[in-house]
């Protein structure tokens, strides 16, 4: 059913990626930094699926499989963490998350 | 035909990618998080991979990002103006977007990934039965290891969220 091109494919998922990162770059807020880095997983696995699906295995399929998982793990972790740091700094913005600075 | 979706999805996860970068407030960066998942489904679709785009609309689309919105207003950040970037940082970001800009270009014009198979085979395994066979007996180890790190996980949540005396009030 497909028609476009494994370029298509990858470069596409390279802007995704690329998006996502200067938005870990740019951000002060932690939440959407952290939105940021599951968009640049989920490009990951965009490129991981389009590869797989055009050299005609289903192993990149299962990684995804796997990658997905530990995602929703790592979500939740990182979620607690900025809910007990907001709980003792009452802030969730980088600049001022700087005590191992000084 | 699906040239046309093809582009009009990576439009849409493209833009709606932007919006979750550029949005001030958090909740529309959840929600537009949520219509660029939409849209990398949709593209999962179009790559035979049905399960994978089921999967990512219930475990992201759905969970992930109901988490993302619990905790955006749990915590009730308050909307911080945008102040102006540092000087390294803007000079840093600036570098990078022309160092990216340079590959992305260099690739479009003329990357060519080539493929085993040019004249496009039918998919392997996209029905659930090829999934659970592999599953169970390629990749028996790390389905093992993953649910022993969700169980993990799981407990890290707990002790992370849990109130420990005496610890509450260190600056």
């Amino acid at each position: 059913m497909t028609t476009a091109t494994l370029n298509d494919y990858v470069l596409l998922s390279a802007v995704l990626f690329a998006i996502g990162f200067f938005g870990v770059l740019l951000r002060r807020n932690t939440l959407v930094i952290f939105m940021s880095l599951e968009l640049m997983l989920v490009a990951s696995t965009l490129a991981l699926v389009a590869f797989s699906r055009f050299n005609g295995t289903m192993d990149g399929n299962v990684f995804v499989f796997f990658i997905l998982t530990v995602a929703a793990a790592e979500v939740a972790v990182g979620l607690a963490i900025i809910v007990a740091l907001f709980r003792k700094r009452h802030t969730v913005q980088v600049d001022e998350l700087n005590t191992l600075k000084n | 035909m699906a040239q046309i979706l093809f582009y009009a999805f990576a439009f849409f996860t493209l833009a709606c990618a932007v919006g979750v970068v550029v949005n001030k407030n958090a909740v529309n960066a959840a929600m537009c998080l949520l219509l660029a998942l939409v849209g990398v489904a949709g593209l999962f679709v179009q790559l035979d991979a049905y399960l994978l785009a089921f999967l990512l609309l219930l475990v992201y689309a759905g969970a992930v990002v109901a988490l993302f919105l619990f905790i955006v207003m749990l915590l009730d950040t308050k909307d911080t103006a945008a102040r102006g970037f540092r000087k390294v940082s803007t000079f840093a970001s600036v570098f990078a977007l022309g160092l990216l800009a340079t590959g992305v270009s260099t690739f479009a014009m003329r990357g060519r990934l080539t493929t085993p198979n040019p004249n496009l085979a039918a998919a392997v395994g996209t029905d659930l039965k090829h999934y659970a066979y592999q599953l169970f007996t390629t990749y028996l180890l790390p389905v093992q290891v993953i649910g022993f790190l969700l169980l993990i996980a799981m407990l890290g949540v707990i002790v992370l969220s849990k109130r420990w005396e005496g610890l509450d009030d260190i600056k």
